[in-house]
């Protein structure tokens, strides 16, 4: 029987020749990621070899990525402190994969891992992180799991009993028309599938639309697969991931691409027409709440957020700087752009795209996390509302639960930033 | 035999569990008090001491979704409570497992609060409705470290093991 891209990841980094769904695995890691709460990592970790004989030590110091991106620079002492311990740890087992709080690499995990060509078709990624999916933009199977799992690859470097999951897959044909993007297609299948919908589950996707998108908009589609429960989203990986691995990353060593069997089993098989997609939004307080631009348009906004590890990638930003460019930002509405990553920052700059957005009234701020999840800056007042192109919406994530957010894409943001209400960018 | 102490809807998720504004703070000692801060009445009272170890949440389907942040799971096991709900969200039921947080899966459950209810071996009996729903088991694959204790525990027998 044929195997989906993920099973044949699975089998071949459990050293099995193949596996079924529902086979209960042992992969070795590939890479393992973390950001700041690499700190509970840590302490996890020294929980694990207590009263064990043995001295501390990471399996392989080489395929450990930690990145500051959740909080940077600290907005407290509670987290410098954390950084610190995050430091001497890094320092002491000799991990080199390190960003620390600096302007001239680094930013958002999502961005880094991939930018740097670290991530591999066929790999294993597993993160600290529930957007880790979004590494099977390159083919590679990638999955969050919570500090004490990744405390337990940090010692064993293989993910611990983990169960195949199912695979859907998603069948997308036709054109995108202008101002639609990959964030419209995501939303519309997440409002398709429910926020529960692939739970357990993973979605591979497929089809026309998804050959010719760019790595840039793949990344986008595996970033927000978790927002319909998925394990992982993976775009097996073609000729498209090998150019922007070669281009982009500057890898040079040997690229192997693994490909679903023809007669891959799939638990599930979702079309979707993308020329016929208008601008989504994802309404409060739930991503899977998904509407049209137009059902929507007029409604108050206070705030704007452009940017993420969903959407704050160079084409991104380069959109909302071709609408903003030569306009002014509303009054009252604040505008917030998050570049995914330095090097995103400084092309965005050189390309004039910072510049057109600041001259507008946008606020350059520096790659984080922070304000999609309410932790660093950006939050908001009581009954405000934020339209942002992040990925979560759920009450409370932008800082206050008296507070609302819609999700969009970067046109939809940038457009209502000049209106201050909900606007369709066609 | 425990009180139903919080009932919730579908979808719940670790934004509500645990505020993304309290992230800052890790560790599983210190994370308990900002069980469902937002939940305000609620999150007095299990500071106040008022919700007795192994008192029920019950909740509907996909708990816990969003985000892996375990201190979701390590506040709510630092007040000793027990989760029933319809189904769970992957990186949450992990999460919870690993610590050796009381989740059950019980796909037709249903209470009230205050109601009695009884985590029987295979089934969830509600006494104050006279009814009983069947559970379904825990992914199978997380049977050694549920029998172990915890990840924790489990990972270390690993390492020496292998010594």
């Amino acid at each position: 029987m044929g195997m989906t891209v993920v099973q044949k990841i699975l089998a071949r980094a459990a050293g099995r020749a193949s596996v079924e769904v529902g086979d209960v695995v042992e992969p070795a890691v590939d890479l393992a990621m973390s950001h700041e709460n690499a700190a509970l990592v840590i302490n996890q970790f020294f929980e694990v070899y207590k009263g064990a004989g043995l001295e501390p030590r990471v399996w392989d110091p080489s395929r450990i990525a930690i990145i500051f991106d959740h909080r940077v620079p600290a907005e407290s002492s509670k987290t410098a402190n954390n950084q610190k311990k995050v430091r001497e740890f890094v320092a002491q087992q000799g991990i080199a994969k390190f960003r620390d709080i600096r302007g001239d690499e680094g930013g958002i995990c999502h961005q880094v891992l991939p930018e740097s060509g670290w991530v591999r078709p066929g790999s294993v990624v597993v993160g600290t992180d529930s957007h880790t999916t979004t590494h099977g933009a390159l083919g590679a199977f990638g999955f969050g799991i919570g500090a004490t799992e990744m405390a337990s690859v940090w010692a064993l470097g293989v993910a611990l009993n983990v169960e195949v999951p199912a695979t859907i897959q998603v069948l997308v044909n036709g054109r995108l028309a202008g101002f639609v993007s990959p964030k419209d297609l995501v939303l519309h299948l997440i409002g398709r599938l429910t926020a529960q919908g692939a739970n357990f589950k993973a979605i591979e996707y497929h089809g026309d639309t998804i050959r010719l998108m760019s790595t840039s908009g793949r990344l986008v589609l595996c970033n927000m697969a978790v927002e319909a429960g998925a394990t992982s989203g993976i775009v097996p990986a073609d000729s498209e991931t090998l150019r922007y691995l070669r281009e982009e990353t500057g890898v040079r060593d040997e690229i192997e691409v693994v490909a679903p069997d023809p007669d891959a089993v799939y638990g599930q098989v979702v079309e979707v027409d993308a020329s016929s997609l208008e601008p989504q939004v994802a309404c409060p307080h739930a991503v899977d709440n998904v509407k049209p631009v137009t059902a929507v348009a007029g409604t108050r906004i206070d705030q704007v957020v452009i940017g993420s590890c969903t959407n704050g990638r160079l084409e991104d930003l380069a959109v909302a700087a071709r609408i903003l460019r030569g306009k002014k930002v509303a009054r009252g509405v604040r505008v917030l752009v998050f570049p995914a990553s330095w090097r995103v920052y400084r092309d965005a700059m050189n390309g004039g795209h910072l510049a057109a957005l600041s001259d507008a009234g946008a606020l350059i701020m520096n790659p984080g996390c922070g304000c999609c999840l309410g932790i660093h800056q950006g939050a908001l007042g009581d009954g405000e509302v934020a339209l942002s192109s992040t990925n979560r919406n759920f009450k409370g994530r932008m800082g206050n639960p008296k507070a609302e957010v819609y999700l969009c894409s970067p046109a939809v943001a940038a457009a209502s930033a000049l209106t201050g209400v909900i606007t369709d960018p066609r | 035999m425990a009180k139903v102490v919080l009932v919730l809807g579908d979808d719940v998720s670790t934004d509500d569990i645990y505020p993304g504004r309290f992230m800052a703070t890790v560790l599983p000692s210190e994370t308990p008090q900002y069980a469902f801060a937002d939940h305000t009445a609620f999150n007095a009272r299990l500071k106040a001491s008022q919700v007795p170890p192994g008192s029920v949440i019950v909740a509907g389907e996909n708990f816990g979704c969003g985000s892996s942040r375990e201190q979701a799971a390590s506040t709510l096991q630092g007040h000793e409570l027990v989760v029933v709900a319809r189904s769970f969200a992957r990186i949450f039921l992990q999460n919870a497992i690993n610590l050796g947080l009381k989740v059950v899966v019980a796909p037709g459950v249903e209470a009230a609060e205050g109601d009695e209810l009884e985590v029987a071996a295979a089934a969830v009996v509600n006494h104050t409705r006279g009814k009983t729903f069947a559970m379904t088991p825990l992914p199978r694959a997380r049977q050694a470290i549920i029998d172990a204790g915890g990840l924790i525990a489990y990972t270390r027998s690993l390492i020496i093991r292998a010594r």
